[in-house]
């Protein structure tokens, strides 16, 4: 029997068969991907509790969301600052139809865009994951960028979208030596999906400084991957900060291919009502002396829920290795949940990898401390749960810092 | 300075307190005047710390009988976040640190909590700036201080220096100050206590909770409690200070245990 076949057709989704019969017809730049995609998502369940990767986060919030093209909104945001990019980017249309790139930023070329495309998803053994599949079947374009060597570059990429489905794809290349500040948002401003694929290359030497501010609202779900490749002394910092969606699914995976570089790993998430925020984290040292820099922060309210899974591969040949993980999580409510786990697998034996995580609620010291110098009880709490955030927004990029005030996050979030 | 016309500023009426299931306080009594300065002493456990605590409003102790009134209102009714703005002051005896909370965002919304309360304009940053720069002096604190977050990382020295900085902002009637004086040295201690001292005046009062005799040598007390078992167990002058001193805490075994004959 056909593998299609044994699998029970509804994990597949209804919604899902729907969506993939009224879609329009696979085209453009990406039709061959596209096509590849949606045979996948034909092929294979939907991921459910019954995988391990999946095992805390339910994905059935999907299932009500409209997948029509989602139209672009017009996000509240501060002037650009001088001598950044900032580009509307909706997935669909093509972003920088009437820009003027700056110095050192370039457009890839189709032969570029065709041997670039998935290399670093497969580098990252991601290529094959649902949301990845969700995003090849659904995505009309990709922005393809390089930034050409020594040249310093900032950017800022912007997606509100109103109802609907918003499939955004990303290509960056980033050449020796060449330094990338890239700040991107992502805001749904009514329900639907939002998908987002990054691939980031850095060759030696580069550094790419990328803040993800995802603000949702409880009938929008987001399902990212951000897939990095590093070469030796590159580095990378990635910072993502969600608050709002019904249901966020983040991925971050770095791979060292030579060890020798810095991945810096920065994340918030924060969940009130009944939504979910899932970051599942993968870092892979494929040569020596690469350091790993991550911590993870969650604020979970209400019936909440946050889920971290943090994956360090460190195998034989990533001798001296320097990673450190941890897992912060603030719990505001008895009924909000938290599962946070680290997934070392070590086989070099001259590392050091260091982990930890901590579960707790607002300290009573504290906040009697506060509340002893005449600060009220709610403004107590609001300072503490301020600090807590503030250690993950404070190494965002300046543009990105300046979309999400905690005012604003915590607005999403309620 | 014994005013005996002076306004009663804490009256302490038969207090009783528990934390969790254990009696602490049985059955304080203490009156304090503006202008004065009282010192309470006793071995550990003798429930010193757990007076300062009820005062302040610590949601950790219960008070299950007796009364509290601050300037004729019934203090264990407020929130401690009200006792402080009203002109109560806890000085911890280990202040608290809270990474991630500007020390000089903490003190204006402190300082301007207060102001708030007694019909005073709040403050924006830049007066305010200006304000803890002079109250600095104080205490000698570096102005570096107050770019770190609420303590995290002073040492104890300066954790004590940053209290009274506090009370210097928070101009409080009734300042309780909690074994200011542990793990101070000789310079930490003559700083501190220089503070507490330029702050005491005619219409404020100080009451300080402490061990040994060495902080009474730099601020001077009017009175002196001893307390054990969970109440004041005599009370007297500063030469009682020395007396404890001199003798040491084996009398007040003895005074107890006649106690509990005479109860008997």
């Amino acid at each position: 029997m056909p593998a299609s076949l044994a699998a029970p057709a509804a994990a597949k989704g209804a919604w899902l068969d729907a969506w993939l019969a009224t879609a329009p017809a696979a085209s453009g730049e990406l039709a061959l991907v596209q096509q590849r995609g949606r045979e996948a998502l034909r092929q294979r369940p939907m991921p459910s509790g019954r995988d391990e990767d999946w095992r805390f986060t339910d994905l059935s919030l999907l299932q009500t969301l409209p997948l029509t093209a989602a139209s672009a909104a017009a996000a509240a945001l501060p002037e650009v600052s001088s001598g950044a990019l900032r580009v509307n980017w909706n997935g669909s249309a093509d972003p920088l139809a009437d820009q003027a790139l700056p110095a050192g930023l370039q457009r890839l070329s189709a032969d570029e865009i065709a041997q670039g495309l998935g290399h670093t998803l497969a580098a990252a053994s991601c290529e094959q994951h649902w949301p990845v599949e969700l995003n090849h079947a659904a995505a009309e374009r990709v922005l393809a960028l390089r930034v050409s060597s020594r040249s310093q570059v900032s950017l800022e990429l912007v997606s509100a979208a109103a109802e609907g489905l918003q499939a955004l794809r990303l290509l960056l290349l980033l050449e020796e030596k060449a330094e990338l500040d890239l700040s991107q948002l992502i805001e749904a401003q009514g329900a639907g999906l939002h998908s987002l694929v990054i691939e980031a290359h850095l060759a030696r030497g580069a550094q790419l400084r990328h803040g993800l501010v995802a603000l949702g609202q409880a009938d929008a779900a987001l399902l990212a991957h951000l897939a990095i490749e590093q070469e030796p002394e590159s580095q990378v910092q990635l910072t993502s900060v969600s608050s709002g969606w019904g249901l966020a699914r983040l991925e971050p995976r770095a791979v060292q291919v030579d060890g020798a570089a810095h991945t810096t790993l920065r994340g918030l998430q924060m969940v009130d009502g009944q939504r979910i925020a899932d970051t599942h984290s993968f870092v892979e040292f494929k040569g020596p002396e690469g350091q790993l820099d991550q911590l993870h922060k969650a604020v979970a309210a209400g019936q909440g829920r946050s889920v971290f899974n943090g994956a360090v591969r460190v195998p034989r040949a990533a001798q001296r290795t320097n990673a450190a993980q941890l897992s912060r999580n603030l719990l505001l409510s008895d009924r909000a949940r938290i599962d946070t786990k680290p997934e070392l697998e070590i086989v070099a034996d001259d590392v050091k990898c260091a982990h930890g995580a901590t579960v707790s609620s607002l300290q009573t010291d504290e906040l009697f401390y506060l509340q002893s110098r005449g600060i009220g009880a709610d403004q107590a709490a609001g300072l503490l749960q301020r600090a807590f955030c503030e250690e993950v927004l404070r190494e965002l990029p300046a543009a990105a810092r300046s979309w999400c005030s905690l005012e604003r996050l915590l607005e999403a979030a309620a | 300075m014994i005013r005996p016309d002076a306004p009663v500023l804490l009256e302490i009426r038969d207090l009783h307190a528990r934390v969790e299931d254990k009696a602490i306080l049985k059955g304080v009594n203490l009156t304090i005047r503006a202008g004065e300065i009282h010192a309470v002493m006793g071995r550990n456990g003798s429930g010193k710390s757990t007076l300062s605590k009820v005062l302040a409003g610590h949601p950790a102790y219960t008070v299950t009988s007796g009364s509290v009134h601050y300037r004729g209102e019934n203090l264990l009714e407020l929130d401690p976040e009200q006792r402080a703005r009203i002109g109560v002051f806890l000085g911890f005896q280990y202040p608290v640190e809270i990474p991630g909370v500007s020390n000089l965002e903490f003190l204006r919304v402190a300082t301007n909590a207060r102001r708030q309360e007694q019909g005073h304009e709040e403050l924006d940053t830049f007066a305010f700036e200006d304000l803890v720069r002079e109250r600095l002096k104080v205490v000698q604190m570096d102005p570096a201080f107050l770019e770190r977050s609420v303590n995290e990382g002073f040492s104890g020295g300066e954790k004590k220096r940053n209290e009274i900085l506090q009370m210097a902002l928070l101009e409080p009637l009734v300042a309780i100050l909690d074994e200011t004086d542990s793990g101070l040295d000789i310079d930490a201690l003559r700083i501190v206590a220089g503070g507490v001292n330029q702050l005491a005046n005619a219409d404020n009062a100080t009451l300080l909770i402490t061990h040994y005799q060495r902080l009474l040598d730099a601020i001077t007390p009017d009175y002196v409690h001893v307390m054990a078992a969970g109440r004041i167990l005599r009370t007297g002058g500063k030469e009682l200070a020395l007396e404890l001193e001199e003798r040491g805490y084996d009398w007040v075994d003895q005074e107890l245990a006649a106690l509990a004959a005479e109860v008997a």
